[in-house]
């Protein structure tokens, strides 16, 4: 019997709630498939599978809010039938408003406790999920959401507020900058987009996320997570590109593998990634696991970007706008189309030094296109 | 095609795009990627639903010809 649990919806997405089942008890399931649609503070969201099966019995009812890492399902494993599965456990999937034994004093720790009286939580109905069951701040602000749910657009926001607060409060953050010549890069990708179909043409962002990708080959610490006082390398170059929404706010979902992915296939990808976060139907694979995060606010006219490091995440990199700018080239000046690159890094995994490195081989492999 | 026709095909696909926008504040003098708040990904999307549309695969390098709605549209008439 495999427990399905709601997997990770990104590190700024808590819990979700339950949309919509795509599958029924019976159906056979296998990894990729759309079981469920949840939405969260930021989008709606299709839950993949990760494992061969048949749904044995689905644990939440449509509407339920529930954290990440709930059991939403359960499913036999290929060659298991319910009869042969010996049910260890009937209890309850934990729910948020699941109640506690009655006529037990709550265990809470402190700050959740004056978090509590500030927000008129009630604790004593509260399930909660620090060690031994004791009641955090985080189960707090999440009580808290569930009581007083905010409009979307509001949550979309307290989202990103949550976020980028934590960052700024426990990431000691570093930051560089680099120009970088883009002649040979943007004369490769004018010929290459002259040559082939509309449907080929490359944008230069994919060039610069290519680049970004194969560099942190040779810069591990710059791609990874901060988890237990310890950073844990990324196995992938897994890149979070942040993506603005027209109605506000900001997503930043992942492109996987790319610095071993062709320029055309990133280009699609990135496409389509664009567009359905825009529409939103993003996939839960889509939403976690990045290793660091590229943003490029070049369409909005800036020079350049100092970003805020999107926590478990170790560093981000940011690109502004592609401009001709005065430039010395052999001892003339002349006229260049640059790009001001950026690092926000984090200072207890890597140095300046280091990240000065890694933005220098970026700029590097910048100056031969056709390696990329 | 006449320009009319031209004109309601490219407002169609900027519709299909920013689906927030008021063709009535659009500016037709103006920036349309500004106008519209259109990034590199959104204009690479509206000129492939020209080319769906319209049959007229407009190539990069005449991108400063059709920045602003009356200049796309101009163009447009020449090439259709």
């Amino acid at each position: 019997m495999i427990e399905f649990k709601l997997p990770s919806l990104g590190a700024d997405m808590d819990e979700g709630t339950l949309l919509e089942w795509k599958v029924r008890p019976g159906d056979v399931v296998k990894p990729g498939q759309v079981i469920a649609v949840v939405d969260t503070a930021k989008a709606a969201i299709d839950v993949e599978c990760w494992h061969d099966g048949t749904v044995s019995q689905l644990l939440i009812d449509i509407g339920t809010k529930v954290p990440v890492g709930t059991a939403i399902a359960w499913l036999l494993e290929p060659g298991e039938s319910p009869q042969s599965v010996r049910r260890t456990s009937t209890a309850a999937p934990l729910l948020i408003e699941e109640q506690a034994p009655s006529g037990r004093r709550p265990r809470i720790s402190p700050a959740a406790r004056k978090r509590a009286a500030e927000s008129g939580v009630s604790t004593g109905d509260l399930k909660g999920h620090g060690p031994h069951g004791v009641i955090t701040l985080e189960d707090i602000e999440t009580a808290a959401r569930v009581a007083h749910p905010p409009a979307p657009d509001q949550a979309m926001r307290h989202t990103i507020a949550a976020a980028m607060s934590r960052s700024k409060r426990e990431i000691p953050h570093y930051y560089l900058s680099e120009t970088i010549a883009l002649d040979k890069a943007l004369a490769w990708l004018q010929a290459h987009n002259a040559q082939n179909t509309l449907q080929e043409r490359l944008l230069p962002s994919v060039l610069l996320l290519k680049a970004v990708a194969l560099a942190l080959r040779d810069y591990p610490q710059l791609n990874g997570f901060w988890l237990d006082n310890d950073f844990k390398p990324a196995l992938d170059t897994d890149l979070g590109v942040a993506i603005t929404l027209r109605q506000g706010g900001l997503v930043a979902p992942v492109l996987h593998h790319v610095a071993d992915t062709s320029l055309t296939h990133l280009m699609s990808e990135l496409a389509s990634l664009v567009e359905r976060a825009r529409s939103g139907s993003l996939r839960s694979s889509e939403l976690g696991g990045a290793g660091i995060t590229v943003t490029q606010l070049g369409d909005q006219g800036v020079d350049s970007v100092l970003g805020v490091i999107y926590p478990p995440q170790v560093a981000l990199v940011g690109f502004g706008r592609i401009s001709e700018r005065p430039w010395v080239k052999d001892g003339q000046l002349c006229v260049m189309p640059t790009v001001i690159s950026s690092l926000s890094a984090d200072h207890r995994v890597s140095d300046g030094h280091y990240g000065a490195r890694f933005l220098g081989e970026v700029r590097r492999l910048l100056q031969t296109p056709e390696a990329l | 095609m006449n320009p009319q026709m031209i004109r309601n095909e490219v407002l169609s696909a900027l519709k299909g795009i920013a689906p927030e926008l008021e063709i009535e504040q659009l500016r037709p003098d103006r920036s349309l990627r500004e106008e519209v708040d259109l990034d590199s990904m959104d204009w690479l999307r509206f000129i492939e639903a020209l080319n769906r549309s319209l049959g007229i695969a407009i190539p990069e390098s005449d991108y400063q010809h059709v920045d602003t709605l009356n200049k796309l549209i101009a163009y447009l008439g020449q090439k259709g």
